[in-house]
């Protein structure tokens, strides 16, 4: 099996679940790349989410799991309470150390690995939320030479995130919920 | 890139001179994970350029100390997952009450937090008078911290509602003494807990066990190695004996898993079934 060539790596934080369920369905069957989801949340909302991002997408939605493949068309939702890594031979991994940005997962660290993995092969999307997770990230995934999106702050429910983003990284593209699965779809899609 | 200044290459050469100047082998561990630890020592450090860095790792056996306590993860907490631990009262502990004494290994239990939490758990199904714990890391000055059973106050809110959770029932707060800051557990607690260094990487069994307890330690390591381990680990049970993993480890798809039955419960333990 080939794992995944491109990689869509979608970081949210407080007000980041809304946008998520706008786009997963609009998402192409022949999606050419692997998704990974990180959102902030109590850890004992675990399988509710799984479930309820399943529900609205016809692509598998699954919780990564370390050392698993990453494969095209899969959308991985990283565990609550560990960070998120990603390979260089697009497996993942996972890790329990400190909080970073006051979160664990953290959107920065899967991003800047994401970055180190998949260089110019990924894009990395930013949503709603309450804190500086994120920023930093970015602009890893700028300097590798991948794309940067971020939800448009006007259509956040907390702008903060998205504002700072787009203050601070170089970003490409700022999107409304409603045209990110047309923005995945036309970088990822077969 | 700017905040990951040393290439993968060179984490590599690192770890090799830490393995050959020291004997410490990161070489099998996941990459990404060990990336991000030494680039980030890198940056606290304020080293001026790699070439620096790796000099003062292979000059400087003190600061070659601090490197390999710094690239290991050492977060932890007690009652960590207290469905976990509540699975543990309820279908481990009744069947270790069986035997005369009872064998347990706690491999790369970091500060201690969780073994004393298990310390707890016989303590209240009163077996801690038969047991003892050896709890082993590779990283001395943590289990020196172990061995004193000195935890931050500002945590025991958090981890008396994971003790209650696990399904306490006792006064969290009766285990220990609190002075400012810190608390100190109780002795009686401690007393069974043998701290001692153990390489998972290089070391190999020192004594049979009932339960081997060892989570969030395998996530660190790649396929191979966690592999070598696990058959360390079941090599060192006894036959029935039980193995308790962190709740995103599995032994599915590992070279012992045949060996192996999970509990029903949904908790990541394995009863070993053949030898």
């Amino acid at each position: 099996m080939t794992t995944a060539p491109y990689l869509i790596v979608i970081g949210g934080s407080a007000g980041g679940l809304q946008p998520i369920l706008t786009l997963l369905p609009g998402l192409t069957l022949s999606l050419n790349a692997a998704v990974i989801i990180v959102l902030h949340r109590q850890s004992q909302y675990e399988s509710v989410l799984t479930e309820l991002l399943s529900a609205r997408s016809s692509l598998p939605v699954k919780e990564a799991a370390e050392k698993e493949v990453l494969l095209p068309g899969v959308i991985y939702i990283a565990p609550a309470d560990y960070h998120l890594l990603i390979e260089r031979d697009h497996t993942l991994s996972l890790d329990d150390s400190e909080k970073v940005n006051f979160s664990r997962p953290s959107i920065d660290v899967t991003f800047l690995s994401a970055a180190l993995a998949y260089r110019s092969n990924m894009a990395a999307l930013l949503l709603s939320g309450a804190n500086n997770d994120g920023t930093e990230g970015l602009i890893d995934v700028h300097e590798a030479g991948g794309t940067t999106a971020v939800q448009d702050p006007a259509t956040a429910e907390v702008d903060y995130m998205p504002r700072q983003a787009i203050e601070l990284a170089p970003v490409d593209i700022i999107l409304q919920p409603g045209e990110m699965a047309g923005f995945i779809n036309e970088i990822a899609g077969v | 890139m700017s905040r990951n200044p040393i290439s993968e290459s060179e984490v590599n050469l690192l770890l090799n001179d830490v393995l050959e100047r020291y004997g410490y082998d990161f070489t099998a561990y996941a990459p990404a994970s060990i990336n991000r630890r030494v680039n980030h020592l890198y940056v606290t450090d304020r080293f001026p350029s790699f070439a620096e860095y790796r000099y003062r790792i292979i000059s400087d056996p003190a600061y070659a100390l601090r490197f390999v306590e710094e690239i290991t993860v050492n977060v932890t907490e007690m009652f960590r997952d207290p469905l976990f631990y509540q699975a543990l009262r309820t279908q481990v502990l009744p069947i270790l009450a069986t035997y005369p004494f009872i064998r347990v290994w706690h491999a790369g239990c970091s500060t201690g937090e969780e073994v004393y939490s298990f310390a707890i758990l016989l303590k209240e199904a009163r077996l801690l008078h038969k047991a003892v714990i050896y709890a082993t890391d590779i990283n001395a000055s943590v289990l020196e911290k172990g061995r004193k059973g000195i935890f931050r106050l500002s945590q025991m809110q958090q981890y008396s509602r994971n003790y209650m959770e696990s399904g306490g029932r006792e006064d969290f707060s009766a285990y220990y003494t609190a002075n400012y800051e810190y608390v100190k557990f109780r002795e009686d607690l401690g007393e069974k807990i043998i701290f001692s260094p153990h390489n998972l990487v290089t070391d190999g069994s020192f004594n049979e066990f009932q339960l081997i307890i060892c989570r969030n330690v395998l996530i660190y390591f790649n396929k191979q190695l966690q592999d070598r381990v696990l058959t360390l680990f079941s090599d060192s049970l006894e036959q029935l004996g039980f193995l308790a993993l962190g709740s995103k480890e599995t032994l599915n798809f590992t070279s012992v898993t045949g060996k192996f039955r999970q509990l029903e419960s949904r908790e990541k333990i394995w009863r070993k079934m053949q030898l």
